[in-house]
């Protein structure tokens, strides 16, 4: 339905720069999640998005139509927002009647008395109820259809948010945490219900969420932001398995990712821990950070060793805490046998593949890492 | 001691010091109800009582509806605070939402005159005022009583108290939905105020039924005279103040507001503390 091109966007509240100079592109049809931590500015560049907020510079085009100083209604964008904003005097019906009348009736007809005798208005008013009745039916609000919002539970009242979106037919959906006020449960469920809605609308949505769980299960691709900046783009699982830059790593995967001090040798090895890994980077001697995530230490086997400080049991998995010997650093252990845990204190070896080893320099970035060939499981076929 | 019996003392001793304040408080409420029943005789004889010894009160009634056309008067009342409080919501409402909910350079400032203007009474400006209705022509008439009460600092203060406490996302979810600025004040703002306008609506009301200065200056003729001018005209009789009338017809000109009262109650009092939307 939609392509939206952000170019240089900046933004700036009262001197002090919340968006520094964004560049996206986001391809028809695509689910967009927008991460990142609280205050990073994921709302702000949304409500650019949406022409709620003017930009101090830069660019948007949707559809390869500029729509700087356009108003957000004639974006043809819809947004559901946090705190759901039904209007609270207004019936669920009204309420998702409110952006279809506002397009389709002319002033004098909405006007309150006068506006309801005209006969333009009645046959108006059937396409109307039709479309919502439609609305309401994918939904499953239809018994709500005569309620406030007031009398409406949280997951309800974000049903109602999403039809009111939806009845417009808009050209892309902009959701600002629409699922953030529900209880872990629901929030499951509805991230189920925006999923399938997205691929049976094939519409265009930006969301924009701190959780990334909500952002690696249902989006297409990830955009993960950081005090201002997009730092990195990608498929969920690009975005987990290669991460551009360490706060990208720190930020997606929970527990988060273990990150180790170690050392570039002159020559391009790597120690970590007293211990040299067997892979080669060109970067320049000097310090530099590993990152390993939990479920790729192999526990009980390997150069390294530490003692289990923390348990933590959730049935399907366990997650082993362990302080590494001789260096203050922790790291955290997925395991998948719970029937075979460690006991608490014991001394643990452990190690990890070579490959699975992403590496940063101290400013953060990633350092390519070649892994040496002896390492390899399987040799490339050469015949 | 107190420790057996405290909740009941104190509630003894709450209800006696409420009784007290809300005896002295109808006091002069009732003796006008008392005075409006008695006959002439009885008012000015030198012993008080409460309950008059003749029933008096149709004759008084009879005597104030007689001597001046009342029903006239309740109408002017009726058309000049009606229309000051439909023309002082028309101007407080997009005022305080352009305060509460818009950004614009000088908003602070803008706010700081309107509460500046809240400290400036009546009283002060009616000079001026008064002379330029002169200049212009308005004097005595409808329009000298309405126009310069239209903008209501007090109420564009309250309102924008009140709008602050109504979500940004409302307004923003209304401009995605296409609602335009004034739309947005009639349509979401209003419906979500209805409380704060109430409230606003009976402070504006009453002070505008009972105003006696105001009109006392502006008006000369008879037949646009308020209430409050009616009841005084009663006092100024060459033949003697008949208190009697003169106090039948205060009645009757606060019983639209106590009867008002009693069917807004509620929401009265959910206005006044600003409960607001949830
Ligand atoms: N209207 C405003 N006036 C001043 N500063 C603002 C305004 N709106 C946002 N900011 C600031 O801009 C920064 C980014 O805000 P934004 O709401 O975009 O964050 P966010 O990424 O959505 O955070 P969260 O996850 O908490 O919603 C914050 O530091 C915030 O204080
Ligand atoms: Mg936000």
């Amino acid at each position: 339905m939609a392509q939206i091109e952000l170019s240089a966007i900046r933004k700036s509240f009262d001197g002090t720069d919340v968006l520094k100079g964004i560049d996206f592109h986001i391809a028809d049809g695509e689910f967009i999640s927008l991460v990142g931590p609280s205050g990073c500015g994921k709302s702000t560049l949304l409500r650019i998005i949406a022409g709620l907020e003017p930009q101090n510079s830069g660019e948007v085009h949707i559809d390869g139509r500029q729509v700087d100083g356009i108003r957000p209604s004639a974006r043809n964008l819809a947004m559901v927002f946090q705190s759901y904003a039904l209007y609270p005097h207004l019936s669920t019906f009204d309420n998702i009647a409110v952006p279809l009348r506002m397009r389709r009736l002319s002033a004098i007809e909405r006007l309150p008395l006068l506006g309801a005798l005209l006969p333009s208005r009645r046959a108006k008013e059937r396409h109307i109820r039709a479309d919502i009745e439609g609305i309401a039916e994918q939904l499953d609000i239809t018994p709500l259809l005569r309620r406030k919002p007031g009398q409406l539970s949280g997951g309800q009242r974000q049903r109602v948010a999403v039809g009111r979106a939806m009845v417009r037919e808009p050209l892309a959906f902009l959701f600002d945490e629409p699922l953030s006020n529900l209880d872990a449960k629901l929030r499951v469920h509805m991230r189920a219900e925006l999923a399938e809605l997205h691929s049976r609308l094939k519409a265009t949505f930006v969301y924009v969420t701190h959780d990334q769980a909500e952002a690696m299960t249902m989006s297409s691709r990830i955009a993960v932001m950081m005090g201002g900046e997009l730092i990195q783009a990608g498929t969920p699982a690009e975005i987990y398995n290669e991460p551009g830059d360490i706060r990208v790593a720190e930020f997606i995967g929970s527990p988060k990712i273990n990150i180790l001090p170690g050392r570039i040798r002159k020559d391009g090895g790597v120690d970590v821990l007293g211990t040299t890994l067997k892979l080669t980077c060109n970067a320049a001697a000097g310090d530099c950070r590993i990152g390993v995530r939990p479920e790729r230490i192999e526990l009980g086997t390997g150069p390294f060793s530490g003692t289990v400080v923390h348990l933590e049991n959730l049935g399907a998995e366990a997650f082993v805490h362990l302080a590494v010997e001789g260096t203050g650093s922790r790291l955290i252990a997925r395991l998948a046998d719970v029937r075979h845990l460690p006991a608490m204190a014991s001394p643990l070896a452990f190690g990890f593949a070579s490959e699975t080893v992403r590496m940063f320099d101290p400013a953060g970035k990633r350092i390519e890492l070649r892994v040496e060939q002896a390492e390899r499981v399987r040799e490339p076929a050469h015949v | 001691m107190s420790n057996a019996h405290p909740v009941p003392f104190r509630a003894i001793l709450r209800h006696v010091l409420l009784i007290t304040g809300a005896a002295l408080m109808l006091a002069p409420f009732i003796w006008m109800i008392s005075t409006a029943s008695k006959p002439q005789t009885e008012i000015f004889s030198s012993e008080l009582h409460l309950i008059p010894h003749r029933f008096a009160l149709m004759e008084n009634l009879r005597e104030a509806f007689a001597k001046a056309n009342l029903l006239r008067f309740l109408l002017n009342g009726v058309i000049v605070t009606v229309s000051i409080f439909v023309l002082q919501v028309m101007v407080a409402l997009p005022a305080a939402y352009a305060l509460a909910k818009l950004r614009f350079l000088g908003r602070e400032t803008l706010f700081a005159l309107v509460l500046f203007g809240i400290l400036i009474p009546p009283q002060a400006t009616a000079i001026p005022v008064f002379l330029l209705l002169h200049k212009i022509g308005l004097l005595d008439s409808y329009a000298a009583l309405v126009l310069p009460f239209t903008i209501s600092v007090f109420g564009i203060f309250l309102m924008r108290q009140f709008f602050k406490t109504v979500p940004d996302d409302l307004v923003d979810a209304a401009r995605m939905d296409g609602i335009s600025e004034f739309g947005i004040v009639w349509r979401v703002m209003l419906p979500a105020a209805i409380p704060a306008v109430t409230a606003f609506g009976i402070f504006s009301v009453v002070a505008h039924w009972n105003d006696y200065f105001w009109p006392l200056i502006v008006l000369n003729s008879e037949h646009l005279r308020t209430p409050p001018l009616a009841v005084a005209h009663f006092r100024n009789n060459e033949a003697g103040t008949s208190y009697g009338p003169l106090m039948a017809a205060a009645m009757v000109i606060i019983a639209p507001l106590v009867i008002a009262f009693l069917f807004a109650q509620r929401r009265f009092i959910e206005g006044i503390t600003l409960t607001g939307i949830k």
